[in-house]
């Protein structure tokens, strides 16, 4: 694993406190970590592990309560809305659990949005998402509509949508949550695919199976990183015997 | 992201649900429908106006001596006297005597509708008519030897005399009278009709002073220099004949201008009020407007969620809906003009179907740019609250929107 200069993704001590009535829910707790570019990282963790919260910070949809994130050596916490909202255009392809593609548009203008509030031009736009569809093996299906789609093809479509800013991180929220494991192994060796042509892909899951996939593991349990290392060492990971329990 | 695109969005956003969309558009529609019909319909009242009250003179004052007591009176030498000192406004001055009970006949027929009328030599001039070929007009001597002579209107002669009444007779109350010329055609209409405007005759105010026995002449009319002098001609005139009578009770002094004026003053004011009353129907197409978008704003959390996510900033998804909102109004706002002006038309045929009277609606271009105007800004005022919203949410919240 390479770690040349400064990491891409940095959490120093990121909290994220949601306050319901007298309570304090820590969903982040003084989480450090660091990505490099280049790498396939899966965070990994059961629901309420916080790893949602992690995402959306990563993402840059939500900023911590405590805490600071370097994104590409820039502190976000400190952002306004607009700069986040560029930040998240530049810098991040989203691919989320249940695709989410506007229905109503065709698979171009969907893999177009990005580029749409990127401030690209038309005819570029056409170009690089005819491009990227017929990467991900849809450039046949450029006008069908979502719903004419199967779910491993949507996901596809997400993947393209993702992809065509060439953005800094491609950020899978539960990729394979909605597929079948043969469509979803189909997913996920694209996303290795990806990682191998020197995109910086984080992965978040709550499955152990699919993290396996990954370079390296961090794995989350109530807001705190319990894990943070190679597949091959981590618990309960892949081909490894060690229960969590073990640990 | 450029205005062009969110406004191709918009309408695609629009023609995706045409039902909903027209629906919406609705209020708008009959708004812009209801104003710009109202505003035509005050037009063709002011045009009908206008060519009413053009038929008898704008460019004329009507003076009636009402006298004070029976002493006191103006003396018709005394009335062109007046209008002599005042060349700036007055042109000319005929004694009208209205004979309102004078039988007329031919042979031993009875004509009822014909109109007799004692005016001066110029009488026919100031009013701009013109004689058929044959005949002539009024002369000063007739006036002076109280001639037994008239002047007859187009409808009379095609009616009794087939044509050819010049040098026929006929008689008024008793008295014997040689037709010396015909009118040409007078009416606005180009028809001539019983009781209209070509069924009159015309004779000396002399002759017709004697008969009707009255001792002073009551009644003038004098034609003004230009229409535009109305109304100081109107006090010129009051001020002279108050110098003769001491009082203002004793004449009235009535200029067809003025009058024009005070009732289109009071049309448009009518007018305007409807034209208010129809554009509240408007408001309530805006709330409808702001009430469906809202609904669309919920609707459509999920994808503007996914939209922030990728990237779109607030004021992209603000712009976006304020669009979606004013391209629907301003649609509706044309559907309406289109609407209003079919519904002027029907209206034209109505009121011509049960009035007779032939009233033009006809929609002015200003109302119409107007109801335009007004739609586009109620789209974006009223777009304005749920493309807020619609900015406004987070996108964590929308993206888990079900």
């Amino acid at each position: 694993m390479e770690r040349n200069g400064s990491p891409l993704i940095e959490f120093r001590s990121v909290s994220k406190h949601y306050y319901m009535g007298d309570n304090v829910v820590r969903a982040c707790d003084e989480i450090n970590m660091s990505i490099y570019k280049g790498e396939f990282v899966a965070i990994v963790g059961q629901s309420g592990s916080g790893k949602s919260t992690c995402m959306n910070i990563i993402g840059c949809l939500d900023v911590p309560t405590f805490g600071e994130y370097f994104l590409g050596g820039v502190s976000v916490g400190t952002l306004r809305k607009n700069a986040l909202a560029e930040i998240r255009n530049e810098m991040i392809g989203f691919i989320f659990q249940q695709y989410n593609l506007l229905a109503k548009s065709n698979l171009r203008e969907n893999v177009e949005i990005p580029l749409m509030y990127a401030g690209v031009s038309k005819s570029e736009r056409r170009r690089r998402a005819t491009d990227v569809l017929t990467k991900v093996g849809l450039g046949d299906k450029l006008k069908n509509r979502p719903n004419q789609l199967s779910g491993g093809q949507q996901q596809r479509v997400s993947i393209a949508r993702a992809l065509v800013g060439s953005p800094s991180i491609i950020l899978a929220d539960e990729p394979t949550g909605a597929l079948d494991s043969k469509t979803g192994l189909e997913v996920l060796s694209m996303l290795r695919e990806l990682n191998e042509e020197g995109n910086t892909v984080v992965l978040i899951t709550h499955d152990s199976s699919i993290a396996a996939r990954a370079q390296r593991v961090i794995r989350l349990e109530d807001g705190r990183v319990s894990y943070d290392g190679p597949v091959s060492a981590a618990p309960g990971v892949g081909g490894d015997v060690r229960t969590e329990a073990g640990v | 992201m450029r205005f062009f695109e969110s406004f191709e969005l918009a309408l695609k956003n629009i023609l995706a649900g045409k039902m909903r969309a027209f629906l919406t558009m609705l209020g708008i529609i009959i708004g812009v429908m209801s104003v710009i019909t109202i505003v035509g319909l005050g037009n063709g009242m002011e045009n009908y106006m206008v060519d009413a009250f053009k038929s008898l003179g704008t460019d004329t004052l009507n003076i009636m001596i009402t006298g004070r007591g029976s002493s006191r009176s103006v003396s018709e030498e005394k009335m062109y006297e007046i209008v002599e000192e005042h060349p700036e406004y007055f042109l000319k001055l005929s004694p009208t005597v209205s004979m309102g009970g004078a039988s007329v006949k031919l042979g031993s027929e009875t004509l009822e509708s014909p109109s007799v009328t004692g005016v001066s030599e110029d009488y026919l001039e100031m009013k701009q008519y013109l004689l058929m070929p044959g005949g002539r007009g009024l002369y000063y001597v007739d006036v002076r030897e109280r001639a037994n002579v008239c002047v007859v209107g187009k409808y009379v002669n095609e009616t009794y005399f087939d044509g050819e009444a010049v040098g026929e007779t006929l008689k008024i109350s008793g008295r014997m009278f040689t037709i010396i010329g015909v009118l040409d055609i007078i009416a606005d209409s180009g028809e001539t009709e019983e009781g209209g405007a070509d069924d009159v005759i015309f004779i000396p105010y002399s002759t017709a002073a004697r008969m009707s026995g009255i001792g002073v002449l009551n009644s003038y009319t004098v034609t003004l220099v230009s229409e535009d002098l109305a109304t100081p001609a109107k006090e010129v005139m009051e001020d002279e004949l108050y110098d003769v009578f001491g009082s203002d009770n004793a004449y009235r002094v009535q200029s067809m201008s003025e009058l024009l004026g005070t009732m289109t003053q009071m049309l448009n004011i009518l007018i305007t009020v409807l034209a208010l009353i129809a554009g509240i129907s408007l408001l309530v197409g805006g709330i409808g407007i702001m009430n469906i978008m809202l609904v669309s704003v919920t609707e459509r959390t999920r994808e503007i969620g996914i939209r922030k996510a990728l990237g779109a900033k607030e004021r992209y998804i603000m712009s976006q809906f304020v669009i979606e909102a004013a391209t629907t109004s301003v649609i509706g706002g044309a559907l309406g003009i289109l609407a209003g002006f079919g519904l002027s038309a029907v209206a034209t045929q109505v009121i011509a179907a049960m009035t007779e009277e032939s009233l033009t609606v006809s929609p002015s271009i200003a109302s119409v740019f107007m109801a335009f105007g007004i739609s586009a800004v109620i789209g974006i005022l009223f777009g304005y609250l749920p493309a807020k919203k619609a900015a406004k949410l987070n996108p964590i919240d929308a993206l888990r929107y079900e």
